[in-house]
C-alpha cells in the first residue's frame, strides 16, 4: 500500500472534481481500490492517491436478468455474498491475490475488472473482460464517461468497456461496473489423473478438452506442489485435474465418460464436490506459491501445448518450480532467486510467443524489471496514443504498466 | 425513395482525380484484383441494407496482406476514404461505399491457414466464410461457435467488424468471446499482430476494441479463432404459447431458475407463418408465439434439462410442446428460424431492427412495439434471440411506396429508442453502420461519444476508414480533429 495521503471520494462527481484538479495541476495520482494488488506492477511516482473504496453499493441486481451493477469500491466479498444468496456467481472466478502477495485489505469489484483478474474457468467461460458489460468512469481530464450498458449483447459504438478491463487504472477511474452473472452449477466433480509427467499431462488435458464433456477447469500440479492444495488430500504423486460442473445427472454421465478415457493414461480418482471446490480455490489463488516469501513469481500465458516445454527449457538453466492452469496455457513459475526476466521471455518467444508478468517481486526488482511483457514498437506507440486520448496529462497511475502509459 | 440518412459529402477533389487513382492502384495489385468498370462496380454499391446505394470510386480485392497494406498506405497518403468489405451481408449499411471511396474487399483472402486441435485454435484469412470454419473441423469433433443467420455467406472479417452473434451465443458468447488474435493493417499500411494462441496479453485490450469497430480502426486480414468440442448431441424443442407476453415471461423464468439452454429463440405469429410457408419446419400454426429452446449433451443430460424446462413452460400454460425426433427434424426447425429474414424478403420489403433489452423488459417492449407499428399502420414480424434479450422486429413495407418506406424507417427509429429507454441498446449484433448512426445520441452523451471518437482517431487520424458510419455526422467538429492533431503529434514524438 502506498504511503501517500489517500483521498476517498464518496461520489462519482467528487472523483471527477479531484481528477480535474490533478489534471489542471499536472499532478500524478495513484488510483486504488482496496489496495490488495498495489504490489503488482511498477512502483509509481505519484503525488497523491485516490481510492474508490468509499464508492460502494450494488446499484442494480435482478437475478433473472443475469446482470449486476455495482459501484467500483464495493468489496468483492459483498458482491459474492449477494450472488450466493441467489444461487449465482461470477463465472470468471476472480483470483484473490492476497495469499500470494501477503497483502491485506478488501479486494473491490473495480479492482477485479481494472486488473482483468480471472481464474481457472477462463478456458470455458472467458476472462473478467468477457463478463464486463458496462462501465462508468472518470477519464484523465476529469470527464465522466459511460460505455456499454446492462444488456448481454451490445455492439453500439466502440467497445471502450474492453479497454477498461485490464488497464490497471491508467485510462480512467472506474466508478461503476455492470457485469454478467450466471447460475451456480448445481454440483461439481474433479477427475484426478495421478502420476503423469508434465508432457503427458499436457496431452491428457488436450484430449479432455477435445471431448464432448465440457471440462470447466484443467490444471496440472507436479509432485513438488501437490501437498499444498486440497489440504494435502490428493496422494499418488503429480495430479492432472479436470473439473466438470452442471446438473447432477449430467455431471455423473460426463464423469463416467472422462474417467473411462483418462483411465488409459494413469490412475484415476474422483473428488467429491466439496473437495473439488476447495482444490480449485487453491489453484485459483496460486496456493502452491503463497508461501509468505518474496521469491519472484511469474504469471506466464502461452499456447497450452507450449507450457510444459517452457518449464523444461528453463529447468536446464535456472532453479524454478512450476504448475499449470488453463489446460497448460497459464504457467505459474516461482524462481529460486533471480527473476531471470530475459531468459523467461526469450524462451516464450522461441516457443511461439506469449507473455510473462512478474506478479511478485520486491519493489527494487520490480523497478529494475519490465513487470509486464514489453510490446512491439507499433503496438507500444498505439497504446501511448490511446492513453493520450483518455489521459492527455498523464496523471492516472503513470508508469504502473509501461513507461509512457 | 426519400432518404432519411445522409452520407458525408463526397470529396470532389478525389473524384476528379479518379483516372490517376485507378492508374496508381493498378501498380499496387494484379489486374484481376482491381475493379473499375461501372457495370462491375454495381454489386458493391450496397450491402443487405439495400435501401441505400452509393457507387464506389473503385474496388480492390487483394490476395495478400501486403497488397491490403499497399492500398491502405496509398489511400492514407492521398486522403482517399476506404470502405472495408467482407461478403456485404451487413444489415446496418456497414459496407455501403461512397462516391469518393475505394472498397477493399477481403473475398480473395479465403484460406484456412492452420488448424491446431491441441491448442483448440484455427488461423484463417479474413474472407473465409463463417460456416466453412466449422465445416473444416467438424470431422474432428470441433466447431466455431458464433453462428449468425448469414453464416453461409458472411466472412470472419465481417464478423469481427460487427462483433457478430447468432442463435447460440447465449451459451458460447459472441465473436469477441471466441476471437484469440488478428493480423491487422493499420491506417498507414503498417501490419500488426494482436493476440494469438496465448490468452489475455497485458496492456490495453486492443483485440476487444477492434472487435465490433465496424472497419474504422483498421483492416483485419487474418484471425485466430477459438475452436470448441462439439456437444454429443443437440435437441431443439418447440413450445407454443397463447400470447407473446406469456412466452416472454416463460423465458425470464427459465433463465431465472438457473437453467441456461444453448439457445432460446422467439417467433410471433406472423414470423411463424412466414417461416413455416418457406421451410415446412413443422411449426405449430395455432399459437400466437413460439419458443425454440435448444439443449445439448448426451441423451441423459438433455432429458434432465428438458424435464425442468417443460415443467416451467407448463406453469406458463404452454399450449404445444414438440420435441424433434431426429437430426433431420432438428435441422428443419433451425432452417425455419435461420431463413426468417430471407423468407420475409419473399413476401415484402422489410427492415430488421436489432435492439437489445434487459430480459425483464421483453414483454413490455413487445407490447410497445406493436403499438408503434399500429400507429404507423404497418405490419411487423418478431423473431429474435430471447435468451439474451436481442430483439429483431422485422418491419414490413412496400419499397415502391415512398410514404410507407418513410414510415417504416420512422417506426424503426421509435422502436430502437424504446429499447434504449427500457435500459437496453440500439444494436445487439448488427452494428450501427449508417442505419442507427443518427440515434447514437439517444444512447450516449456528447462526452461518451467524444471519448469514443478520440480513441477512433488514435487508429485513423484522418478519419478515412469507413467515415460515414457509426458517429453522427454533425457532432464531429472539434473533438476528433483535435484528437487527430494530438495523435499525429504524439505519433511523431513517439517515433
Amino acid at each position: 500500500m502506498s504511503d501517500l495521503a489517500v483521498q476517498y471520494p464518496e461520489t462519482e462527481d467528487d472523483v471527477a472534481r479531484l481528477i480535474a484538479s490533478a489534471h489542471a495541476d499536472g499532478s500524478p495520482v495513484e488510483i486504488l481500490g482496496g489496495g490488495t494488488k498495489s504490489a503488482l506492477g511498477k512502483p509509481l511516482q505519484a503525488a497523491s492517491a485516490l481510492s474508490v473504496a468509499k464508492l460502494t453499493g450494488i446499484t442494480n441486481y435482478d437475478p433473472s436478468e443475469l446482470v449486476m451493477a455495482a459501484r467500483a469500491g464495493t468489496p468483492l466479498a459483498e458482491i459474492e455474498a449477494a450472488l450466493a444468496a441467489n444461487n449465482q456467481m461470477l463465472t470468471f472466478e476472480p483470483m484473490d491475490y492476497r495469499p500470494l502477495l501477503a497483502a491485506e485489505g478488501e479486494p473491490t469489484i473495480g479492482g477485479v475488472f481494472a486488473g482483468n483478474i480471472s481464474g481457472p474457468r477462463r478456458i470455458s467461460a472467458g476472462a473478467a473482460r468477457d463478463n464486463l458489460l458496462g462501465v462508468r468512469l472518470v477519464n484523465g481530464s476529469g470527464e465522466i464517461v459511460k460505455s456499454g450498458g446492462r444488456v448481454m449483447k451490445n455492439v453500439t459504438g466502440l467497445d471502450l468497456v474492453k479497454l477498461m478491463a485490464g488497464s490497471w487504472g491508467t485510462l480512467g477511474v472506474l466508478c461503476e461496473v455492470i457485469f454478467k452473472v450466471l447460475p451456480r452449477p448445481e454440483t461439481e466433480a474433479t477427475i484426478v489423473v495421478s502420476g503423469l509427467n508434465d508432457a503427458e499431462a499436457a496431452e491428457a488435458m488436450a484430449a479432455a478438452l477435445a471431448m464432448s464433456v465440457e471440462v470447466s477447469g484443467a490444471a496440472h500440479l507436479p509432485e513438488s506442489v501437490i501437498h499444498t492444495v486440497a489440504d494435502g488430500e490428493i496422494k499418488g504423486g503429480s495430479a492432472t485435474v479436470l473439473r466438470l460442473e452442471g446438473l447432477a445427472p449430467s455431471v455423473e454421465v460426463r464423469t463416467g465418460k472422462l474417467e473411462a478415457e483418462m483411465g488409459r493414461r494413469g490412475t484415476v480418482t474422483v473428488l467429491d464436490a466439496q473437495t473439488s471446490n476447495g482444490l480449485w480455490r487453491d489453484i485459483r489463488d496460486v496456493k502452491p506459491f503463497a508461501d509468505g516469501g518474496s521469491r519472484p513469481v511469474w504469471r506466464v500465458s502461452v499456447a497450452p501445448s507450449a507450457g510444459h516445454q517452457l518449464v523444461a527449457a528453463l529447468r536446464l538453466k535456472t532453479g524454478v518450480d512450476a504448475f499449470y492452469d488453463w489446460q497448460g496455457g497459464l504457467v505459474w513459475l516461482r524462481m529460486e532467486a533471480d527473476p531471470d526476466a530475459a531468459l523467461v521471455r526469450q524462451y516464450i518467444k522461441a516457443l511461439g510467443g506469449g507473455h510473462a508478468t512478474l506478479v511478485r517481486a520486491d519493489a527494487a526488482t520490480r523497478a529494475a524489471t519490465d513487470v509486464f511483457e514489453p510490446q512491439p514498437p507499433v503496438l507500444a506507440a498505439l497504446s501511448r496514443r490511446i492513453k493520450q486520448q483518455f489521459d492527455p496529462g498523464g496523471v492516472l497511475n503513470p508508469g504502473r504498466v509501461w513507461a509512457g502509459i | 425513395m426519400s432518404e432519411l440518412i445522409a452520407f458525408l459529402e463526397p470529396d470532389r477533389s478525389v473524384i476528379d482525380r479518379r483516372p490517376a487513382i485507378v492508374a496508381d492502384l493498378a501498380q499496387l495489385l494484379p489486374e484481376a484484383c482491381l475493379i473499375t468498370e461501372e457495370r462491375e462496380l454495381v454489386p458493391f454499391d450496397t450491402d443487405a441494407f439495400v435501401s441505400y446505394r452509393r457507387m464506389p470510386l473503385a474496388v480492390v480485392l487483394p490476395e495478400t496482406t501486403a497488397q491490403v497494406a499497399a492500398v491502405m498506405r496509398y489511400c492514407n497518403d492521398n486522403a482517399i476514404p476506404v470502405i472495408p468489405r467482407g461478403a456485404g451481408t451487413s444489415l446496418s449499411g456497414g459496407a455501403i461505399p461512397q462516391e469518393d471511396a475505394v472498397v477493399i474487399g477481403v473475398s480473395k483472402l479465403n484460406q484456412i491457414l492452420e488448424v491446431d486441435f491441441p491448442n483448440r485454435a484455427a488461423v484463417v484469412q479474413a474472407g473465409v466464410t463463417n460456416i466453412s470454419i466449422s465445416q473444416a473441423v467438424d470431422g474432428d469433433g470441433f466447431f466455431y461457435a458464433p453462428d449468425p443467420s448469414s453464416q453461409l455467406a458472411c466472412t470472419i472479417g465481417g464478423n469481427i467488424g460487427m462483433n457478430s452473434g447468432g442463435a447460440h451465443c447465449l451459451k458460447y458468447g459472441v465473436t469477441t468471446n471466441n476471437l484469440l488474435g488478428v493480423k491487422m493493417v493499420m491506417f498507414d499500411g503498417s501490419i500488426v499482430d494482436i493476440g494469438g494462441k496465448a490468452l489475455d496479453a497485458p496492456g490495453y485490450d486492443l483485440l476487444g476494441l477492434i472487435c465490433g469497430s465496424e472497419g474504422q480502426l483498421g483492416i483485419v486480414t487474418e484471425a485466430t479463432v477459438r475452436l470448441i468440442a462439439k456437444p454429443e448431441g443437440a435437441r431443439p424443442v418447440l413450445f407454443g404459447f397463447e400470447s407473446s407476453v406469456t412466452a416472454g415471461a416463460c423465458v425470464t423464468d427459465i433463465i431465472g431458475t438457473g437453467i441456461i439452454p444453448v439457445a432460446i429463440e422467439f417467433m410471433d405469429k406472423p414470423a411463424i407463418e412466414i417461416c413455416e410457408a418457406f421451410a415446412n419446419a413443422g411449426y405449430p400454426m395455432d399459437v400466437e408465439a413460439l419458443l425454440i429452446v435448444e439443449v445439448e449433451g448426451s441423451d441423459a443430460e438433455m432429458d434432465a434439462m428438458l424435464e425442468r424446462i417443460i415443467e416451467i413452460a407448463r406453469r406458463h400454460g404452454v399450449k404445444t410442446i414438440k420435441e424433434s425426433q431426429s437430426a433431420t427434424e432438428a435441422a428443419l426447425i433451425w432452417k425455419g428460424r435461420k431463413s426468417a429474414f430471407g423468407a420475409t424478403g419473399r413476401i415484402a420489403d422489410y427492415i430488421c431492427m436489432d435492439g437489445t433489452v434487459p430480459l425483464g423488459q421483453l414483454s413490455h417492449v413487445l407490447e410497445k412495439t406493436s403499438e408503434i407499428i399500429d400507429h404507423y399502420g404497418l405490419r411487423v414480424a418478431n423473431v429474435f434471440h430471447a435468451g439474451d434479450g436481442n430483439m429483431h422486429p422485422l418491419i414490413l413495407f412496400d419499397a415502391n411506396n415512398p410514404d410507407e418506406s418513410l414510415k417504416a424507417e420512422m417506426a424503426g427509429n421509435d422502436i430502437l429508442k424504446l429499447c434504449v429507454d427500457a435500459g437496453g441498446c440500439l444494436t445487439g449484433e448488427h452494428g450501427v453502420g449508417i442505419e442507427k448512426r443518427d440515434l447514437m445520441r439517444h444512447q450516449y452523451s456528447d462526452a461518451d461519444l467524444a471519448q469514443q471518437m478520440r480513441v477512433r482517431a488514435a487508429f485513423d487520424p484522418q478519419w478515412i476508414l469507413n467515415p460515414s458510419k457509426v458517429f453522427p455526422l454533425d457532432g464531429r467538429n472539434g473533438s476528433y480533429e483535435d484528437a487527430a492533431v494530438a495523435s499525429k503529434d504524439h505519433g511523431k514524438s513517439a517515433a
